[in-house]
């Protein structure tokens, strides 16, 4: 407790001497927007907050009680003025409000064309996988310049991943994927924190962005060393649990063929349209019952509990390959 | 006032018979159905759960100095800012105004002998406390450690600790919610003095109103959440946790329902009484009535629209994200309109800087600057940032400890005459509002930078480049501790050793500056009639005294 005060007040002290940053590094494409955007409100916070404070001391001096029977005039309703000072506000959070969405329309979008990594979240670390098999705990290791999208979900409670010198977060949720992108513009290394409170070691849940350049993130991969990428640990989960023995690529099976189903849409017995992307494989493998096929009967078996969420991922990159492989078929 | 025939005996505090001296001995106080001893049963039990509060918060961030922590293990921290939130948001904030000065200050100010139901007024309390006495119980059987928010699956099927106790605290005092808003809403409809129309009623009233209302709307669906959590911890039926089938989104959607309204709960009091006290210590009319009337209807129905703003980031379809956000700008037009309103009243006034006023003017600058910075929250590309750091903890503490408490605390300071009989010494009422001010602003401001930062709250250790700031914070929080504590003090010293106070020592207008101070039991002699608008300081005579 007395090291804690003393601590304290040698830091106020350097406090002092030496200041404190003030602003988090800025090291993606969306970083500068999101900046300006907080300038703005800051700068409209600042203006008012002083024209609230300066009015009302120039009143305190100017209509301070000068005796104690003094009775002010009364000056009455002023209609003009309550019009003034709500349409004011109203045109300036109006124009915030479309600044703000307008710039979270576009930054929540990500490019097609995106690098694609796969993140779950687990009392109290994140698992990272890269599609050519590599794995990191805590780390993560993303090259300059190239968009990437995150796919994430949870092993157990709602965490949160956030990069404040990407400025993105977004809840990591048990049961569901949820989706994340940036493109890092400065190599450098930067926070990586868990933003949802998910229990005790939540404060350590804590690692590091590596921002590299693309050669050194290509050796970087290299040096990884992984025995198999995504789709082939996902090809081999496939064949052990059986999947393939419904699943023919004929279609002849007793599951549909899931050749180049990824990215189409699909009718529902209940006649539902639903776009096949990652959640909607994820959830025919947990929940098989939610999105039954009108052709077939609802004979496959829910896998959730029998395989992890990391070996949900590396099925789902499996068939969404079997989509590639047809595109390529195609192209022949 | 000119309204009520009511010559004020020149008696001494103590000779005449008033509520406090009417009957003696804990009975009379624990069987009582005076809505003004009930209101100081509140007074007292929300003034220990404050404290209790405040002690979690000062180790808080005494452990807080040290990014590795100085005082207590990660677990205990957690469960210091659980608790720390649960006491504080449910049972001192939302009961505070409405109870204690609402309680005292409704019927007195509508010219009412007593509420509607005056026993349901005393259950209310009953509940208020057994409820405590749950969450208090889950203090010390180890504690709670899901935050205030308990938001699941964590809170439904992995923390190991009190979660059903508090819960079943924070269930039971929803109906004293429920019962004293029922109670507020009757009375005003039904007992209003003759003469005392709509809109003759001080703003305090409809401040009340407003939050009555959003009382008995909102609670029931926190009471029903709590109950599913609850259903779900103890049956495992699945609801919120996705492994056995629920949704974990679902509870933040109908916890945010009730939360955000409640924060209105929190704030629309304290509106109230701002406007008592900026026009008593300017001695003018309002300026706007009707425009600062419906500002607070305005924001209470809106405030039933905004739950989503909440939930920016947990991957809410961005359609959803962008109503969310405008009706969220939306309800701040007429929190500014207010502002606006309580400044230009002071306009040509005869302002005076009693200690209530320095409270009431904090409230004006905290307040502001809690606003402002909510709309960092309603934007959306800012908010993405923003969200889950300290800038979210600063910002609701500047609206919550800034606005809501420091209002409270003019209010206390601003009746307490008329609760006590007795004047407490108005120096050291003014060096506490600074010093709270000073230590407030120190506390919290240094959590704006934080949260830009990128410091997420709830972290029991932090990286060593966050140190700077959070040192000032709690340098801020030890001098805004023993700001609370002067009140405390310099109050309880004034019930027995202050002087005695008249009706009137303000010159205030208003029903409850007619009767005696303290009042008696059935606060008027005769039922006023009322002839006259709130707040019409300028035709008639001042009597100080
Ligand atoms: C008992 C046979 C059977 C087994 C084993 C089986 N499935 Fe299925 N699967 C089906 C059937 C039948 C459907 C059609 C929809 C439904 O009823 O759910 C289906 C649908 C699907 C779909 C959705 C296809 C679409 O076009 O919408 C995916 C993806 C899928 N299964 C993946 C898997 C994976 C991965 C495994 C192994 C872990 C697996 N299945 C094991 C029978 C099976
Ligand atoms: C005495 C001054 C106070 C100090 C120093 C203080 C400090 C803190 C701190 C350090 C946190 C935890 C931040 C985190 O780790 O996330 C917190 C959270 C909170 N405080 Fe205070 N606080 C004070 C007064 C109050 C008051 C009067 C209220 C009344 C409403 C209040 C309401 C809350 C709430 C609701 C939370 C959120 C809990 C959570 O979700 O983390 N605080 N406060
Ligand atoms: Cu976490
Ligand atoms: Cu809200």
């Amino acid at each position: 407790m007395m090291g804690a005060i003393q601590t304290g007040s040698d830091f106020l002290f350097a406090a002092a001497i030496q200041a404190p940053q003030l602003r988090p590094e800025a090291a993606s494409s969306i970083a500068e927007g999101v900046d300006h955007l907080y300038f703005a409100l800051t700068f409209i916070t600042l203006f008012f907050t002083f024209i609230i404070f300066s009015t009302i001391l120039v009143f305190m001096v100017k209509y301070r009680r000068r005796a104690e029977n003094e009775r002010p005039p009364d000056t009455g309703e002023h209609l003009g003025l309550e019009l003034t000072w709500t349409i004011i506000p109203t045109l300036i959070c109006v124009g915030l409000f479309l600044w703000a969405s307008s710039l979270y329309f576009e930054n929540s979008r990500p490019p097609s064309a995106s690098t694609e990594i796969f993140v779950i979240g687990k009392q109290w670390m994140w698992h990272i996988q890269h599609p050519e098999g590599v794995r990191e705990i805590n780390e993560l290791h993303v090259p300059v310049g190239v968009p990437v999208k995150l796919t994430m979900t949870s092993e157990d409670v709602i965490h949160d991943f956030y990069i404040p010198a990407f400025r993105v977060k977004k809840d990591v949720i048990p049961g569901r994927y949820s989706s994340l992108w940036f493109q890092a513009t400065k190599i450098g290394t930067y926070h990586l924190f868990c933003a949802q409170y998910c229990g005790a070691d939540h404060a350590e849940m804590l690692g590091w962005v590596y921002v590299m350049s693309p050669a050194d993130y290509a050796a970087w991969l290299a040096g990884g060393v992984p025995s198999q990428t995504m789709q082939q640990s996902g090809e081999l989960i496939f064949n052990k649990l059986g999947c393939a023995s419904c699943h023919l690529s004929d279609g002849t099976g007793r599951g549909p063929s899931l050749l180049g189903i990824y990215s189409k849409e699909e009718e529902l017995k209940n006649g539902d349209k639903r776009l096949v992307d990652e959640a909607f494989i994820r959830q025919a493998i947990v929940n098989p019952n939610s999105v039954v096929l009108p052709k077939y009967p609802a004979i496959m078996p829910t896998f959730q509990g029998q395989i992890n969420e990391e070996q949900v991922l590396q099925l789902v990159a499996y068939v969404k390959s079997l989509a590639s492989e047809e595109r390529k078929t195609d192209g022949k | 006032m000119s309204t009520a025939t009511i010559d004020v005996p020149e008696v001494p505090t103590g000779s005449r018979v008033n509520y406090l001296n009417a009957q003696y001995g804990v009975k009379s106080w624990l069987f009582t159905t005076d809505h003004k001893r009930i209101a100081l049963l509140y007074l007292v039990s929300i003034t220990l759960m404050f404290f209790i509060g405040g002690f979690f918060a000062v180790l808080m961030r005494l452990h807080l100095i040290e990014p590795q922590g100085a005082l207590v293990q990660p677990e205990t921290y957690n469960k210091l800012f659980t608790m720390h939130g649960v006491i504080m948001v449910f049972f001192f904030l939302v009961p505070s105004i409405p109870a204690t000065l609402g309680n005292f200050l409704v019927p007195l100010m509508i010219g009412a002998r007593d509420l509607a139901f005056p026993r349901l007024n005393l259950i209310s309390w009953y509940i208020y406390v057994v409820g405590a006495c749950f969450t208090l119980y889950a203090v010390i059987s180890g504690g709670v450690d899901t935050g205030w928010t308990f938001y699941t699956p964590y809170s439904s099927s992995f923390s190991h600790t009190s979660v059903i106790p508090t819960a079943v605290g924070v269930f039971i005092t929803g109906f004293s919610s429920i019962l004293t808003g029922l109670n507020f809403v009757v009375t005003i409809h039904k007992m209003r003095a003759p003469g005392m129309t709509w809109f003759r009623l001080p703003l305090f009233i409809w401040a009340i109103y407003a939050t009555s209302i959003i009382f008995i709307l909102g609670t029931p669906v926190i009471a029903i959440t709590l109950f599913l959590l609850a259903l779900e911890r103890l049956l495992h039926i699945g609801i919120f946790d996705p492994a056995i089938g629920g949704d974990p989104i679902l509870f933040q959607h109908l916890f945010w329902f009730y939360s955000h309204p409640a924060v209105y709960i929190m704030i629309l009091p304290g509106m109230g009484v701002m406007s008592e006290l900026v026009t008593c210590f300017s001695r003018k009319r309002i300026f706007g009535y009707s425009f600062v009337a419906f500002s607070s209807l305005s924001i209470a129905i809106i405030s039933f629209l905004v739950w989503g703003h909440h939930m920016f980031v947990t991957g809410q379809s961005i359609y959803a994200g962008l109503i969310f956000s405008v009706l969220s700008f939306l309800v701040a037009i007429p929190s500014a309109v207010k502002v606006f309103n309580w400044t230009a009243t002071l306009y040509k006034g005869s302002i005076s800087y009693d200690a209530p006023m320095l409270y009431a003017l904090g409230f004006i600058g905290l307040f502001t600057m809690g606003g402002l910075t909510g709309l960092f929250l309603a934007s959306l590309a800012t908010d993405v940032h923003l969200n889950g750091t300290y800038f979210i903890v600063a910002h609701f503490h500047y609206i919550m400890v800034g606005g809501a408490v420091m209002a409270y605390l003019g209010g206390i300071h601003f009746w307490w005459p008329k609760i006590t009989g007795r004047l407490y010494p108005d120096g050291w009422a003014r060096f506490a509002a600074l010093v709270i001010f000073v230590g407030f602003n120190l506390t919290f401001f240094p959590q704006f930078m934080l949260g830009y930062l990128g410091m997420p709250r709830r972290y029991a250790v932090y990286p060593a480049e966050f140190q700077v700031f959070n040192v000032m914070s709690s340098a801020g929080a030890s001098i805004l501790g023993i700001g609370y504590l002067i009140p405390l003090i310099y109050l309880t010293w004034s019930m027995r050793y202050g002087p005695a106070a008249g009706p009137n020592p303000w010159g205030a207008k208003g029903l409850e500056w007619t009767t005696p101070s303290p009042p008696p039991t059935e606060n008027f002699e005769e039922i006023p009639v009322v002839t006259e608008d709130a707040y019409d300081y300028a035709e008639s005579t001042v009597n100080r005294g």
